[in-house]
């Protein structure tokens, strides 16, 4: 057992990964995909398609709108049904172009098959360029694009790239399938971002409780000879995969509040995206697979399973394939049940980011009613970014912005521990995100205002 | 998919409820409460079996009458301060002045700050010393214990075969020369075992319940101002050890002063508030005209905790 993790607050839900031993299996292709314009952080992609054009699989359908953008591609080969507004899975509009599925085509240069390509190009830019068109983006939760993550502004070093393999949010298992079948895939993946970065250490953080995939790394970085790669296991707990616990845990350093992980020296990727990284860079292939898990505790064992899905399948549809939706099931969650999303919608569909269809009973999942607050401080202590969430509530509750902001509720990651633990079952975090959204939107203007002030006293001079 | 519920993440929530605290301080008071029915047999199951149900009586009506809201009862705290308010009462106590004893620990000093979570001070310790200073004769009709650290211990089999023949005359008698760590007759129910108390303790520090610092800052502030005055300034001073033993002071600081809601939040200022306590105590016990000062120095010092609270925050991630 290893004792390495975060040092501030965190819990210790049950991990109920009954999904670990299924297999990944690949979903066949649905007769109609639509794939969204906003897979990933910063500005939605712009379609570049018209309606009634033939698109083949892995061929570009929409550009980047801005240096936090990415490119999307799709996933299938096909008519461009339209291109227009439809519900995502919180059943907010966005822009989707619908595809008629025709056929596998796929674009010219992409290569498919198994064989594993260890050479890995010297050429830093054009490996940056190869990722960018590929339309790859973190897919460990924020999606965001893992060209500009990877290219840190001058005078930034990298000292230590992490691979984040904790999977620490429960019941995924599509993390750990991947770390188990596509071991090697992840490693020659980790070693590209590795030589971008200018050969910095890399390490890959795996909890506890997933032995057999830190067996894999383990004897798979032997067998490649990488040398400055190695697997730290870490002692299983909630949130270690968020990427500030993970620095933390890893290299003993804190980001500074507001700072990014290369102020310390860290770029921290998913195993899915050193995954995307592998296939965009040895395979030609762009972002438009990836991994998910279909599990929750109201599934018989014959309705767990791990997909390949391919970007723009509806979720009604991939719920179908796998059996439907259980009968007990009271909600329905795409991510994890720490930090996923309550699905309102199952015409959603699928996109790069997705990893999971959850489906949670009601005795697990529904809300006990707001009891009162006995000042335990179990939020204070669970709290992995030293918050506390019984302070900001009560702060939020009276809008005091000033003190909001001086107790740091900008820093909140969201994890949930505050509410997981909270003995009066109060929604700490519904309250801290309003208020976090509120303290920042007030930060942001504030800062404006300055730059604004800043600039018309140079113009004066 | 209107039958689906959707609200923010999370999703889960762990087992742990006020009920499921409020019910392991229960389980934690057991050992101490057998030691004490044992030794004082049906008149302290009336004391407690009283308090208790005068506690949730009051409550019961309060919220379901007075301000007409769902009632609260169910999340046992109620029972919890009916049990420590009894822990805290002489045994021979009348059922009436039990009742007034509850009837001001939860009417007055819990429920009108607004119920559980709101009030300033431990409600079974302000229905205490209310009695204390209202009927000083009846909550002091017991005698200072005495006899410690005697001769020879009364072994485990031996006091509970004395209580099952009933003799409990002579076994009080006898009991006196039982070192006062393990049993300590003349006191109140909680005064008894300091034993049983610590055991208790430690079950809610396995379930991580409370943390321990409060309560080691009060008995390494006790033992040491103690140690002190007696080794250096006066012999006639008692002692360290003596002083953390004896009157309510484990009681005290292992269940009194580690209530959630009247004491800080923070390590930190748990620390601070633990050796205000221990000050108090032994300034009360050396200096004061009560004998005892365990009650009034918890009182004293959650007057303490918003401050506290204010003052001491815990380290935040990336932040000096």
């Amino acid at each position: 057992m290893s004792k390495t993790t975060f040092s501030l607050g965190g819990v210790h839900p049950s991990d109920v990964k009954i999904a670990r031993e299924k297999a990944i299996e690949v979903l066949p292709l649905p007769q109609t995909v639509y794939i969204s314009m906003a897979q990933h952080l910063g500005a939605p992609a712009t379609p570049c398609v018209a309606v009634g054009d033939q698109v083949k699989a892995g061929q570009v359908i929409a550009e980047p709108s801005g240096f936090i953008s990415a490119f999307v591609h799709s996933s299938v080969s096909g008519t461009v049904k339209s291109i227009g507004a439809r519900k995502d899975l919180s059943g907010k509009d966005m822009t989707h172009i619908e595809i008629a599925v025709e056929g596998d085509e796929w674009v010219e240069g992409v290569d498919l098959s198994d064989t594993l390509v260890t050479d890995i190009p010297q050429d830093k830019a054009a490996v940056l360029e190869k990722i960018k068109a590929c339309g790859v983006v973190g897919l460990g939760g924020a999606t965001f694009p893992t060209h500009v993550k990877l290219n840190p502004a001058p005078g930034s070093k990298a000292e230590c790239l992490i691979i984040n393999a904790a999977e620490c949010e429960p019941y995924l298992t599509c993390d750990y399938r991947i770390m188990l079948e596509k071991t090697k895939e992840i490693l020659v993946g980790a070693a590209i971002m590795q030589m971008v970065l200018g050969g910095c250490k890399t390490v890959i953080g795996v909890e506890d409780n997933k032995p057999e995939a830190i067996a894999a790394f383990k004897s798979a970085i032997k067998e490649l000879g990488y040398q400055g790669m190695e697997v730290l296991p870490l002692k299983k707990k909630y949130p270690q995969g968020g990427e500030k616990q993970l620095i933390d845990a890893v290299m003993k350093r804190q980001v500074k509040s507001g700072g990014l992980p290369i102020s310390v020296g860290a770029v921290v990727q998913n195993v899915a995206t050193a995954l995307a990284v592998y296939e965009a860079v040895q395979k030609n292939k762009p972002l438009v697979t990836n991994t998910m898990t279909v599990t929750g505790d109201c599934l018989p064992e014959s309705g767990l399973h791990n997909y390949l899905f391919r970007i723009g399948m509806p979720l009604s549809y991939i719920a179908e394939y796998a059996g439907g939706i259980p009968s007990d099931a009271a909600k329905i969650i795409s991510g994890g049940p720490m930090m996923g999303k309550a699905i309102s919608n199952m015409d959603a569909c699928t996109v790069k980011g997705s990893s999971s269809l959850l489906y949670l009973s009601e005795k697990t999942t529904k809300r006990q009613s707001e009891g009162s607050c006995i000042r335990c401080g179990k939020c204070a202590d669970a709290c992995p970014m030293g918050l506390e969430p019984f302070l900001l509530n009560r702060l939020y509750k009276v809008s005091d912005m000033d003190a909001l902001e001086q107790n740091a509720v900008q820093d909140c990651i969201e994890c949930g521990c505050c509410l997981y633990s909270c003995p009066a079952f109060i929604p700490l975090l519904d309250y801290i995100r309003q208020a976090k959204g509120q303290v920042m939107g007030i930060m942001r203007a504030r800062a404006a205002a300055a730059k604004a002030a800043a600039e018309s006293k140079t113009e004066n001079k | 998919m209107d039958k689906y519920l959707v609200s923010p993440s999370p999703h889960v929530h762990s087992a742990v409820s006020t009920k499921t605290i409020m019910r392991d301080v229960i389980i934690a008071l057991i050992p101490a409460l057998l030691v004490s029915v044992a030794v004082y047999g049906w008149a302290e199951i009336m004391v407690l079996l009283v308090s208790v149900l005068s506690c949730v009586l009051v409550e019961f009506v309060i919220t379901k009458y007075l301000l007409k809201k769902p009632s609260t009862i169910g999340d046992l705290s109620a029972v919890v301060t009916g049990i420590l308010l009894a822990m805290n009462l002489p045994y021979t106590t009348p059922w009436w002045v039990v009742f007034i004893g509850a009837l001001i620990a939860i009417g007055v000093a819990k429920m009108t700050f607004g119920g559980l979570g709101q009030n300033v001070f431990n409600p079974a310790l302000v229905g205490r010393v209310f009695l204390l200073v209202s009927f000083p004769a009846v909550m002091t009709h017991w005698e200072i214990p005495q006899g410690f650290f005697g001769a020879d211990a009364v072994t485990g089999a031996t006091l509970l075969g004395r209580v099952a023949e009933g003799d409990s005359a002579s076994f009080v008698e006898n009991l006196e020369v039982v070192p006062t760590f393990i049993m300590n007759v003349g006191g109140s129910a909680g005064e008894v075992s300091a034993l049983a108390l610590i055991l208790g303790f430690c079950y809610l520090l396995i379930r991580r319940v409370i943390k321990p610092w409060i309560t080691l800052s009060i008995f390494a502030t006790v033992g040491l101002i103690g140690m002190v005055f007696h080794e250096f300034i006066d012999p006639a001073f008692t002692g360290g050890i003596f002083n953390i033993l004896s009157g309510g002071l484990v009681l005290g600081a292992c269940f009194m002063a580690t209530d959630y809601v009247t004491s800080p939040m923070s390590t930190k200022g748990g620390i601070i508030y633990g050796i205000g306590i221990g000050f108090l105590v032994m300034m009360i016990r050396y200096f004061g005209s009560y004998p005892e000062g365990v009650s009034f120095a918890i009182l004293i010092m959650n007057m303490t905790v918003p401050l506290l609270n204010k003052w001491c925050h815990q380290k935040k991630y990336g932040r000096d």
